[in-house]
């Protein structure tokens, strides 16, 4: 695979259900090699992207091409390359973890005990070999989610695309799923992945592209969307609530931002640029006898994140619109 | 004061064995062939049965109890014996039995849309008609099984086919051969349909009546005119004549190829039908 050659290339790129343009004129470029983010809010036709990338849905407008491959006209192969873990777990209730795999790895053309090798090795791997002879119906939604990863691991994809991979994952197995795609980026796969998560986004994105309403907003390194963004938001909880205006003024003074009183009587947050900042502005607040309860110093939040780039908030689906899954 | 720190990165330990196995042993080149695509999916279809065995178990119980019911209850009445109301009723219990289960040949398709393993096959570098042709292979089988089933009680309580052996193993094969020709036209429900709860109830519908309005349960000469009439154009009529003559070691030639013709016709027109809606699915 040569440098030259995208990963993903979509030119234009729509889908549309009815008059709802789910993807509406998408222009991707995903090097190989790299770890790739689409962040957006629900319904902003991420999982449609994918699934489009992924030839399970034909385009209705533009191209794409996986690793120079076009998505229609080379379905075939764009498939033998790429390996797609859905939003929601693909995999079969009724059999054990270990057959699921085994079933996978017998259609990626491992056969017989090599493909009871792998599919055992990867449930060790996913910390699912106590649950590998039950079926996957009794599994927590954490394994499955595991699972379902790794079953897209069955034969080591060049590009692998994970729709939320972590989404209602607790911080361990999150912690897996990350350790598992950097693995995988050293190994020389290409990885999509999507997610609400700025933070997921940031720690494991080489870029980022956002996405809202089918379009791309804004797209780069993390470096350089935080820097549209913000570093981070300070939140502040004050002991009194009288306290609040006093703190707010301060704060706005020595940081440079406008605070926001949020709807907490005493709580309030604000953006912020320097990080460092901020210890001596706490600091200068209490030693004038300003009682603060609680701080805490976090990325953006993915409405934040929205609500700078685009000066609204970020909004999920209309509400007469429904949850589609095919 | 509570001092939360988020911003650093999460002190995960670095899992040798995670990244061994993700980055490890090399891709096989390409996918499985189209025969052991196929295979494969046989293979699940096979294990279904172990972890669900209630599927095979409804699909034979049932017709086990209207065995027992009908010849002990309405036996003596309809035919004059329970003996002889066995000898009549037992080819159409059999088809009735196995062209229920083509059934769950849509339930299962659509379970798999539904919850999206059917995603994961399609977007696997394989022979694209194998998840549909490895799913009737293992519903054949399944049909065998249930056929056996049926076979094993009708003889325990008396049964005796006049065909002999070579009698039952014909009507079974020529159940088979109809009954995975109709198999695709479940497959199209399958694909159609939204909910396996819709498919259920479709069938239902479709398969009481052509079940039960057919000599397979009592001679279409008590029935009235009308009755008569759809019972004279139902393939399933024409499934239970010809099994009947095997099992009775009376074949008819003609029964037979109208079966077999039958099959071959609906696979040729239900087949494209089902591989096109399987390819098109958005
Ligand atoms: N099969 C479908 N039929 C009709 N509308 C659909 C279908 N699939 C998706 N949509 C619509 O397309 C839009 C984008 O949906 P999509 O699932 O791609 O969003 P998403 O970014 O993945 O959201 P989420 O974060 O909730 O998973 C939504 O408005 C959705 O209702
Ligand atoms: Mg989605």
């Amino acid at each position: 695979m040569s440098r030259e050659t995208w990963a993903i290339e979509t030119r234009g790129l729509v889908k549309a259900f009815g008059a709802d343009r789910a993807v509406d004129g998408v222009d991707l470029e995903v090097p190989a090699g790299c770890v790739y983010s689409v962040l957006g809010p629900n319904g902003a036709g991420k999982t449609t992207m994918i699934r489009m990338i992924a030839t399970l849905i034909r385009p209705d407008g533009g191209t794409a091409r996986v690793l120079g491959h076009d998505v229609t006209a080379e379905a075939a192969r764009v498939r033998a390359r790429l390996a797609l873990t859905g939003q929601f777990a693909s995999l079969d209730e009724d059999l054990t973890g270990l057959e699921n795999l085994i079933l996978l790895a017998r259609l990626r053309g491992h056969r017989g005990k090599a493909a009871r090798r792998r599919a055992t090795d990867l449930l060790e791997a996913f910390d699912l070999s106590a649950a590998a002879r039950r079926e996957v119906k009794t599994y927590s939604g954490g394994m499955r989610r595991r699972l379902d990863i790794a079953g897209s691991l069955v034969a080591r994809p060049d590009l692998l695309m994970l729709d939320e991979p972590t989404t209602g994952l607790d911080p361990r197995s999150r912690g897996q799923v990350w350790e598992s795609v950097r693995a995988l980026v050293g190994a020389g796969t290409t990885v999509l992945l999507t997610t609400q998560y700025l933070e997921e986004a940031d720690q494991l994105a080489d870029r980022i592209a956002v996405v809202n309403h089918g379009r791309v907003i804004a797209e780069g390194t993390s470096g350089r969307l935080k820097a549209l963004v913000g570093a981070g938001a300070l939140r502040v909880r004050v002991a009194d609530g009288a306290d609040r205006p006093e703190v707010a003024r301060l704060l706005a003074v020595m940081l440079g931002a406008a605070p926001v009183l949020e709807p907490d009587p005493v709580a309030l947050s604000l953006r912020v640029d320097e990080p460092a900042a901020v210890a001596g502005a706490l600091a200068a607040i209490t030693e004038r006898g300003l009682g603060v309860s609680e701080y805490a110093l976090a990325q953006p939040s993915l409405d934040e994140v929205f609500l700078a780039l685009t000066g609204e908030p970020a909004d999920g689906p209309a509400p007469s619109r429904e949850e589609a899954s095919t | 004061m509570t001092i939360h720190q988020t911003t650093g990165r999460p002190a995960f330990e670095l899992d040798t064995r995670l990244i061994s196995a993700v980055a490890g042993a090399p891709p096989p080149d390409t996918g499985a062939g189209a025969l052991r695509a196929t295979l494969t999916f046989a293979w699940r279809a096979l294990l279904k049965i172990r972890h669900v065995p209630e599927q095979l178990l409804d699909a034979t119980l049932f017709p086990i109890m209207f065995t027992l019911m009908f010849t002990y209850v309405f036996g003596g009445a309809v035919i004059g014996s329970p003996e002889a109301y066995l000898g009549y009723a037992l080819p159409g219990i059999l088809a009735q039995t196995v062209v229920f289960m083509t059934m769950y040949t849509a339930v299962t398709l659509n379970t798999d849309i539904e919850r999206g393993a059917f995603d994961r096959f399609r977007s696997q570098p394989i022979w694209r008609p194998a998840p549909l042709v490895g799913a009737l292979v293992g519903d054949t089988l399944r049909y065998g099984i249930a056929s056996a089933f049926v076979f094993g009680i009708a003889t325990l309580i008396g049964y005796r086919a006049p065909g002999g052996l070579g009698g039952v193993a014909g009507a079974v094969v020529l159940l088979l051969v109809f009954c995975s020709a109709l198999s695709w036209l479940w497959l199209i429900i399958g694909l159609t349909v939204r909910t396996p709860a819709a498919v259920m109830g479709a069938s239902t519908m479709i398969l009481f009546p052509l079940t039960f309005v057919s000599p397979a349960f009592a001679p279409p000469e008590t029935m009235p005119a009308w009755v008569q009439d759809f019972v004279a154009v139902n393939p399933v009529t024409l499934l239970v004549e010809a099994a009947r003559g095997l099992l009775d070691g009376v074949p008819d030639a003609g029964d037979l190829a109208l079966v077999l013709a039958l099959s071959g016709a609906m696979t040729v027109v239900f087949a494209p039908i089902a591989l096109r809606l399987y390819n098109r699915r958005t």
